[in-house]
């Protein structure tokens, strides 16, 4: 059966060639710390499942120093020119659209049909895993696709990909230390405590405060733990469903589905959200690390306002 | 109630505002947080550990750069560009105000990987939202080509964001039912994904809008960089 360990090989694989290519990277001066770097996450992907926790802890916090303490450096641009580049497009014209839009196909196309195939009597993929399984194969055809138009040296792709990975440097790993950090919070017990403290503050002062609170709970817990899906739980069990549903007899169905969207207004604001938030700004190359959240900041507050008028008037109403 | 874990929150906050470099700011964060709810520091580490080693599967979507790199290198993005160029009456405003009915419409019909940063926005939507721009004003002063490509960013966030909770079978509307459910009450998954409606009508109004404005706004900070 394909499953995530067959992804984390092709994935270590992946990391450990970004790794080679940034050790021999005469460009970059500070090309072993790249080295180090993409190694260490090959370390972990490759045999993360075999070594203790507290290795792994102890492999995460070298990543951490090697990003903090400005040991990453850039490889240089690629050699292309903007005539080549033109040139190229001249000549190939729209089929250069073709290996990227096979990607969404393909991984469409694969989470729908993964899920019927057998071999043997037994899935031939993870059903809990037919989308990422579907999105590698699809990328992976892409692949295949584009050096058959394109023919390239054997190892462009890795080096134009390097360069890429350079661009978003230590930025690619924050969305997977976030949720590593949601897990701590988990430990620590840090959502009981503000659903505590949420509940106990407003009290007794009426379906608007309740509303009011819910909403705006949702939207600044998300702010603080980068995800709605951890704010969503601790908010209704404090303020939704004791007091909006409880006391003032709202319906639970527009509670939730309008608390949920008032937590993405927050995920709109964060940097703790950060594949959203602020990996496409290093993607884009935008000098603001922030840029996105401050375009995307007028948009969540309205919204925002919008979901607590919405809530305030339809959950007592219906 | 032990309030203390709440300092690895504002360990967080104060790091994210000081722009100190975000992996260091999480490590820390998670070492104050489990050592203050009482967690010994090897346990830290391993829980920390643990949940990293848990999550790889989010990296894995870096695999795409070679591909995209490749196509970039044969001259992708600058494809885009033309093609966007020779639509007449193409401007930076209603390309990304399209672009914002395609993604929420797709999403809601449970189609949300058509989209994305790496495989969507950076190749072919941030570079036409430019050229857009280009084809009406030539070359643009690099504040407004900066403010164009976070547009370009935002707009896929927010049409993903306010789609897929219309789709019943995603992540988040799952969540709901199930957590409803273990407190005793038993919703219809339609039901909580007809009320995800209103607010993406709400979403599409009002960010709409902000892109429909979006042109004057580029022209006039193209007239003001004339004018100085």
């Amino acid at each position: 059966m394909i499953g995530l360990d067959q992804l984390y090989v092709v994935g270590g694989l992946f990391f450990a060639a970004m790794a080679g290519l940034s050790g021999f990277d005469a460009s970059n001066p500070k090309r072993l710390g790249n080295a180090a770097f993409w190694g260490l996450l090959a370390v972990c992907f490759l045999f993360g499942s075999h070594l203790s926790d507290l290795i792994n802890g102890l492999l995460v916090l070298a990543l951490a120093l090697l990003a903090g303490f400005g040991c990453l450096g850039r490889a240089a641009p690629s050699a292309t020119t903007l005539e080549d580049r033109r040139a190229s497009a001249e000549r190939f014209g729209a089929r250069l659209f073709l290996p990227a839009l096979l990607i969404p196909v393909v991984t469409l196309a694969g989470s729908f049909l993964f899920k019927s195939i057998t071999l043997g009597g037994q899935a031939l993929v993870d059903p809990k895993q037919t989308t990422l399984v579907s999105l590698v194969l699809g990328i992976l055809l892409a692949l295949v696709l584009a050096m058959a138009m394109l023919r390239p040296k054997l190892l462009t792709p890795l080096q134009e990909g390097r360069r890429l990975l350079d661009t978003v440097a230590s930025a690619a790993l924050l969305p997977q230390m976030l949720a590593a950090l949601g897990a701590v919070f988990l430990a620590a017990g840090v959502g009981q405590i503000v659903g505590h403290l949420a509940g106990s503050w407003i009290g007794d002062s009426g379906p608007l405060v309740s509303v009011v609170a819910y909403t705006f709970g949702m939207a600044l817990f998300t702010v603080i733990m980068g995800n709605a899906f951890a704010a969503f739980p601790v908010m209704t069990a404090g303020i939704g469903l004791p007091l909006i549903v409880g006391r003032y007899g709202g319906d639970p169905a527009i509670m939730a589905a309008i608390g949920m969207l008032s937590g993405f207004c927050g995920t709109l604001m964060t940097p703790m959200a950060a594949n959203f938030n602020l990996v496409p700004a290093a993607l884009l190359d935008l000098k603001d690390r922030y840029g996105v959240i401050r375009a995307q900041f007028p948009t969540a507050l309205m919204i925002l306002g919008a979901n607590t008028v919405l809530m305030y008037v339809l959950v007592f109403r219906l | 109630m032990n309030l203390w874990p709440l300092l690895g929150i504002a360990v967080v906050v104060a790091g994210f505002l000081a722009r100190m470099n975000p992996l260091l700011v999480i490590v820390a964060a998670a070492g104050v947080t489990g050592i203050a709810a009482g967690i010994s520091p090897p346990d830290v580490v391993a829980t920390f550990g643990k949940a990293f080693k848990d999550n790889r599967y989010i990296s894995l979507v870096w695999l795409i750069l070679p591909v995209i790199g490749l196509l970039e290198q044969a001259g992708l993005q600058e494809k885009a560009r033309e093609l966007i160029a020779r639509v007449r009456g193409a401007t930076t405003g209603r390309l990304l105000l399209l672009y914002l009915v395609i993604r929420q419409i797709t999403a809601a019909l449970g189609l949300t990987s058509l989209g994305g940063h790496p495989q969507m926005v950076r190749p072919l939507i941030a570079p036409m939202a430019e050229a857009a721009a280009e084809a009406r004003h030539g070359p643009l002063p690099d504040d407004l080509q900066q403010t164009i490509r976070a547009q370009a960013a935002a707009t896929d966030n927010i049409g993903l964001f306010f789609g897929e909770d219309i789709f019943i079978a995603i992540a988040s509307i799952l969540l709901i039912k199930g957590f409803l459910e273990t407190n005793g009450i038993i919703v219809d998954p339609l039901s909580l994904s007809v009320w995800a409606i209103p607010t993406a009508i709400c979403a599409l109004l009002i960010h709409g809008a902000r892109l429909w404005w979006l042109d004057g706004k580029i022209e006039r900070s193209i007239e003001e960089t004339k004018a100085r």
